[in-house]
């Protein structure tokens, strides 16, 4: 569980974050969604440690993280698994080497052990035979799911992804989104996920946290979604025409 | 207040570098994989431009001394002395913070533009010590280049000079032996060791650093180019003054 208390983070004169309270919970998918601007990316980059903030607190199962000391802060980010928007994985290595990599830093482990658990990720992600392929002979979707593997090949505590599915089909982000959802309930992790993608919204938002303006507006759930009333989040999530019709089809069902 | 902030970060990247060491068994492979990049890729145009250049010092040298009082040995002693004082030692520098420099500046930020080095932060790695200190080894080898440039530069003067009938043979040899101060070498090795550590830092520093896209590597390594070639004749000034002056 992670617990955000009051958060505010700026660039110079800029407010960027401007007092967020809300909470993650284990096992489940939790979404954070906004405009452009609202903070997303900030907000995602302080959970992660990469942003250091002026006010407030960041609780990962209880440890506050600006307190802790400079090794106590790497430990933790050990158990952290993240998938970058672009996946980042790194180009001069294979896919197998490129899971194998967090186990190389942070394990023990012999050469057999590591290579049996890129073996049972690859299979979880459904990538049985692209070991010794390069990322940049990988399509989207697969880089995609090898970025996944790599952050959870060495059994994280919270998993962290920046817009999963930016650049991919209709067909292979669900196919990601089900991945995240499954492996989240599976290993009961901390999953905390940026996105724009309205569909994962309505899929696989067990919470979801709407931010405006460095602001929290809105939370709730993907069913919850359906009834709110606030017009800041009805004018971001039912934008389109098909999710106001979605939402009306919703909420019909539910009179009845 | 730029300039200043930058010399700082600069700096304080430097201390980063033998921080929160890498793994030896993942460092090892990166050491030898950037002593195959940079040190081992460079020698072909390293021994290219050296023996060429040393053969025009000669050509230059023997067409200039046009007084018949002037011994012919002269010629191997301006080529040895140029060589191994200056062309060596700093203008090869120069030529490589333009092909390892690049190299390394794009590389690296490369790795920035594509989330890459935030990936390494993540997951609790010292980015800085992963990628740099891995160059920083190798670049201890550069004194091996520049030997190899030492030789092939005072061999191109010979052939030149032989082959292109403007002395003997044996005039040659009896210059590049003339007069020859053993202090000389360790000036030079000394000045390579401090123009390596330019190399691997300063390139190393405009890529880890940068911010934005693919338009902006490329600024990068340029400046990383024109800001380590200054650094290097700034240098070359000082070790120059502090060391023969």
């Amino acid at each position: 569980m992670i617990e955000v208390k009051d958060l505010q983070k700026s660039f110079g004169d800029s407010h960027i974050l401007k007092g967020i309270t809300t909470s993650f919970e284990k096992g489940k998918t939790n979404l954070i969604i906004g405009q452009s601007g609202s903070g997303k990316t900030v907000f995602l980059k302080c959970l992660l440690g990469l942003f250091d903030y002026e006010e407030g607190s960041i609780c990962y199962e209880g440890k506050n993280f600006s307190k802790l000391s400079r090794n106590e802060k790497t430990n933790l980010r050990s158990e952290m698994g993240m998938v970058f928007q672009g996946s980042a994985l790194f180009d001069s290595m294979t896919i197998a080497e490129n899971i194998m990599f967090p186990l190389r830093m942070f394990t023990k482990q012999s050469k057999s052990e590591m290579e049996d658990r890129v073996n049972i990720v690859l299979k979880r992600v459904n990538l049985d035979n692209a070991h010794d392929k390069k990322p940049s002979e990988a399509s989207g979707g697969m880089q995609k799911r090898v970025a996944i593997a790599r952050a959870i090949v060495n059994r994280p505590k919270f998993l962290f992804c920046d817009e999963p599915n930016s650049g991919l089909d209709p067909k292979t982000a669900i196919v990601i989104d089900n991945l995240i959802k499954e492996i989240t309930e599976e290993f009961d992790i901390t999953t905390v996920i940026n996105t724009h993608d309205m569909n994962s919204v309505m899929e696989i938002g067990k919470k979801i946290v709407f931010l405006k303006d460095g602001l929290l507006e809105w939370e709730g759930s993907n069913e919850t979604i359906f009834k709110t009333e606030n017009e800041a989040v009805t004018d971001f999530v039912y934008s389109s025409e098909l999710f106001r019709k979605v939402r009306k089809m919703y909420l019909e069902e539910d009179t009845k | 207040m730029t300039y200043l902030h930058n010399i700082g970060t600069y700096f304080i990247m430097i201390k980063d570098i033998f921080r929160r060491p890498t793994k030896w068994s993942v460092m090892k492979p990166l050491i030898l994989k950037d002593i195959d990049d940079l040190i081992i890729g460079s020698l072909g145009i390293v021994a290219f431009i050296s023996f060429f250049v040393g053969g025009v010092v000669a050509i230059q040298t023997s067409l200039n001394m046009t007084s018949p009082l002037m011994p012919k040995y002269l010629v191997g002693f301006a080529t040895r002395q140029s060589i191994i004082l200056e062309f060596a030692p700093t203008f090869i520098s120069i030529i490589m913070a333009g092909k390892v420099g690049s190299f390394i500046t794009s590389s690296i930020g490369t790795m920035r533009v594509t989330e890459q080095i935030d990936a390494l932060e993540v997951m609790g790695i010292n980015g800085i010590n992963y990628l740099v200190f891995p160059k920083f080894i190798a670049l201890t080898l550069y004194p091996f280049v520049i030997s190899i440039a030492m030789f092939l530069g005072i061999l191109g003067g010979l052939m030149a000079c032989v082959y292109g009938g403007y002395g003997t043979m044996e005039d040659y040899i009896e210059g590049v032996q003339l007069d020859f101060i053993p202090f000389h070498f360790i000036y030079a090795f000394l000045k390579t060791l401090v123009f390596a550590f330019l190399l691997a830092t300063i390139p190393s520093y405009y890529g880890y650093f940068m911010k934005g896209g693919a338009l902006e590597v490329g600024k990068a390594s340029t400046t990383s180019f024109v800001w380590t070639s200054v650094m290097i004749i700034i240098v070359n000034f000082l070790l120059t003054s502090l060391l023969l002056g």
